[in-house]
C-alpha cells in the first residue's frame, strides 16, 4: 500500500503543472465518474440491442407463423414450414431428466459436505466437484460420443428395456444416442452448480438451529432436516439455476441427442433441442425465412432461460439477504 | 429405528459424493489416456489435411484460439472493470440496480444466443464470417463474470483505505485506480483468469461467427479456426484419424483449463 501511495505522489510531481492541476481537480473526478457511468450504460444498451437485433432479424418468421410457431410440430426446411415444438419438447424433457438425476445427487453431496465430511477435506472435495463445471461442453460431448453412448447402447438401455420395457418411455430400438443420454450428460454438467449453491445456503443457516434440534434429542438426520428446511429457498434457487444452464447447453447435447426433429414417447429415441438445431442448421440456412426461423428459436430459448434465471435470482437473493440480517 | 434411518441417509450422501468424484475421475482419465496416446508433434506444427487423408494437425486452430481469446480479453477487461467500478463506487439507485440485473441476465444467456446476436450484429453487415466476430462473442461471454468478480472485490476494500488516500489530497479517481483496484487486484485477476479459461473452451458462440478455417489465418476479417470448433467438427466426423485428433485437442484444452483453474484456486487460498 505504502508503495503505491509513494509512486502515485512521484507521478504527480513529474507531471506538468497545468496538467497536474486538472488531474487533481474535481473536474477530473467528474470525468472519471462519467466514463465509468458510460461503460455501465453501454452494458445496458448491449443487452437491449441483443433483444432488439434478434427480434428484427427474425421478423419474417414471426410475421409468417405468429404464435403457431411454438405449437407446430413440423420442421421442414424444404417445404418452408417451420414449427418449434419438437425442439421445445426436447429441450424441456432433456433438462427435466437432468434435474431428476442431478438434484438428489447434488443434495447428497451438499449434505455430505456440510454435515459429514472432515473439516479439512471440505474445500478439497468442493473444489473437485466444481472442476466438473470447468470442463468445456465440447469435451463432455466428445466423451459422450465415444464413451457414454456405447455404454448406454450396450449396457444400460437393454436393462432398462427388460425391466421397464412395459412403459412407453422405454420402448423401441435404442441407438445409445437420445433424450436419456443427453439428460445424463446434462446432469453431470449441472451437479456442480446445484451443489455449490446448496452448500452455501446450508452453511448460511445459523448453527443454533442445528444445535437446538440436537439438544431436543433429534438424531443428526433429523437435525439436518431442520437445516434443510431453513435453507430451502437457496437450494431451490440453485436447482432453478441448474435448470437454466441445462436448457441453454448446446454442444454436449448436440453431440449425443441424435438430432431428429420428432416428438417420440420413448426416452431412448433420438430427439432435438432448441440449442442444437441452431448449432446444426444455422450455417446451412440457405434462405432468409429459414434463418429467421432459427433466430426465432433463439429468441424462444432466450425468453425461457431469462424467466428461469430471474426466478432463480429471486430465491438466491433471499438467502443472501437472510444471512446478512443474521450476521 | 431412527438411528438406522440416520445411518442410511448419511451413507446415501457419502455414496453420491463418491459417485460424483468417480465421474470426474473417469472423464479426466479418459481424456488423459486418449489424449496422451493421440498427441504428437505434427498435431502442434501442421495444418489439417483434406478430408480422408491421414495425419495433419491443428496448428491453425491453436493459434486461432489464442488470437481470439486474446482479443476478447482486450475488449472485455477494460469495459467490465470500468462498469464494475461504477457499480461498486458510484452505483446507487435505479440505474445501478438495473445494470446489475442485466449483467445477471447476460450471465444466464446461453452462449449460442450470444452467437446469434453477434451474427446479426457483425456477420450480417460484414457479409462474412470473421475472427473479430468470434472474439466479440467471446468478449460478451467474459463481461458478466469479470463485472461480478470485480464489483465484489472492490466492495471488500475497506473504506478507511479510500479515506486515507483522499486525506492525502488525491482525487477520487486516482484513489479508485491506484488504491482500490490495486488492493483488490488478486480477486480481479483470478476472476479474469477464470473467465479466460471458460471462453477458451466455448464452442457454440464460435460456430457461426468465426466459423472455422482449414488454413492458417492471422487476419481478423477472415474466418478463423479454433480448438473447440475443430474438436466438434472432428468428433462428429466419420474418420478414425480425426477422432484421434479430437481427443488430442480436447486433452490440450482441458489441461489448459484445469491448470488455470487449479492455480487460481491454490493462489487465492494460499494468500488468504
Amino acid at each position: 500500500m505504502e508503495k503505491t501511495l509513494n509512486s502515485s505522489s512521484k507521478d504527480s510531481v513529474n507531471l506538468k503543472p497545468r496538467k497536474k492541476r486538472w488531474l487533481m481537480s474535481p473536474a477530473s473526478d467528474k470525468a472519471f465518474q462519467k466514463l465509468t457511468y458510460s461503460l455501465a450504460i453501454f452494458l445496458f444498451l448491449l443487452v437491449t440491442a441483443l433483444v432488439g437485433s434478434m427480434i428484427y432479424n427474425s421478423k419474417l418468421s414471426i410475421l409468417k407463423f405468429g404464435f403457431g410457431f411454438v405449437f407446430s410440430t413440423t420442421w421442414d426446411p424444404v417445404k418452408e414450414v417451420f414449427g418449434a415444438l419438437p425442439f421445445v419438447y426436447g429441450t424441456l424433457v432433456s433438462s427435466l431428466i437432468a434435474l431428476l438425476i442431478a438434484v438428489p445427487i447434488s443434495l447428497g453431496v451438499a449434505i455430505f459436505l456440510t454435515e459429514q465430511c472432515p473439516y479439512k477435506l471440505r474445500p478439497v472435495v468442493l473444489t473437485l466437484v466444481e472442476l466438473l463445471a470447468a470442463i468445456p461442453s465440447v469435451a463432455y460431448g466428445l466423451w459422450g460420443i465415444f464413451v457414454l453412448v456405447p455404454f448406454m447402447r450396450n449396457h444400460v438401455n437393454p436393462i432398462l428395456e427388460k425391466v421397464l420395457g412395459f412403459l412407453p418411455l422405454f420402448k423401441g430400438p435404442s441407438y445409445g444416442i437420445g433424450l436419456l443420454t443427453a439428460g445424463m450428460i446434462l446432469a453431470v454438467m449441472i451437479i456442480p452448480i446445484i451443489t455449490a449453491i446448496s452448500v452455501s445456503s446450508l452453511n448460511a443457516v445459523p448453527p443454533t438451529q442445528r444445535e437446538a434440534a440436537l439438544a431436543l434429542g433429534a438424531t443428526r438426520w433429523e437435525a439436518t432436516q431442520v437445516v434443510l428446511l431453513n435453507a430451502r429457498s437457496g437450494i431451490l434457487g440453485g436447482v432453478i439455476l441448474g435448470l437454466g444452464r441445462a436448457l441453454g447447453e448446446t454442444m454436449a447435447v448436440t453431440m449425443v441427442i441424435g438430432n431428429r426433429p420428432e416428438i417420440a414417447t420413448s426416452l431412448l429415441a433420438p430427439a432435438y433441442t432448441m440449442a442444437s438445431v441452431i448449432a446444426n442448421e444455422f450455417t446451412e440456412a440457405t434462405y432468409d425465412l429459414y434463418l429467421h426461423a432459427l433466430i426465432e428459436i433463439g429468441i424462444l430459448l432466450f425468453i425461457i432461460t431469462f424467466i428461469v434465471q430471474a426466478i432463480a435470482q429471486l430465491f438466491i437473493r433471499q438467502i443472501t439477504k437472510g444471512t446478512k440480517s443474521h450476521a | 429405528m431412527r438411528k438406522l434411518i440416520d445411518k442410511i441417509v448419511f451413507s446415501i450422501c457419502s455414496i453420491s459424493t463418491a459417485i460424483v468424484l468417480a465421474i470426474l475421475f473417469i472423464i479426466i482419465v479418459y481424456i488423459l489416456l486418449n489424449g496422451i496416446f493421440s498427441i504428437n508433434l505434427a498435431f502442434f506444427t501442421s495444418l489439417p489435411k483434406p478430408v480422408g487423408e491421414e495425419g495433419g494437425g491443428m496448428a491453425n486452430a491453436i493459434v486461432g484460439s489464442a488470437i481470439m481469446v486474446f482479443i476478447a480479453s482486450l475488449i472485455s477487461i477494460p469495459i467490465s472493470i470500468g462498469a464494475a467500478i461504477y457499480l461498486a463506487e458510484f452505483g446507487k439507485g435505479y440505474l445501478a440496480t438495473s445494470v446489475r440485473f442485466l449483467v445477471d441476465v447476460l450471465a444466464g444467456v446461453p452462449s449460442i444466443v450470444i452467437g446469434i446476436f453477434i451474427y446479426t450484429l457483425v456477420v450480417l453487415p460484414m457479409k462474412r464470417f470473421s475472427a473479430i466476430a468470434g472474439a466479440l462473442a467471446l468478449a460478451m461471454i467474459m463481461i458478466p463474470t469479470i463485472v461480478r468478480a470485480t464489483e465484489e472485490a472492490i466492495r471488500l476494500v475497506p473504506q478507511t483505505l479510500r479515506e486515507a488516500g483522499l486525506a492525502l489530497g488525491a482525487p477520487y479517481w486516482r484513489v479508485t485506480l491506484e488504491i482500490v483496484l490495486v488492493s483488490a487486484r488478486k480477486a480481479i485477476i483470478s476472476g479474469v483468469l477464470l473467465s479466460i479459461a471458460r471462453i477458451a473452451g466455448e464452442t457454440a458462440p464460435l460456430l457461426f461467427t468465426a466459423l472455422g478455417n482449414r488454413f492458417f489465418v492471422t487476419v481478423l476479417d477472415r474466418p478463423m479456426s479454433s480448438l473447440p470448433v475443430q474438436i466438434y467438427s472432428y468428433a462428429v466426423s466419420p474418420y478414425e484419424d480425426w477422432h484421434r485428433q479430437a481427443w488430442a485437442a480436447t486433452f490440450l484444452l482441458v489441461m489448459f483449463i484445469l491448470v488455470v483453474n487449479m492455480s487460481v484456486r491454490l493462489f487465492t487460498r494460499a494468500k488468504d
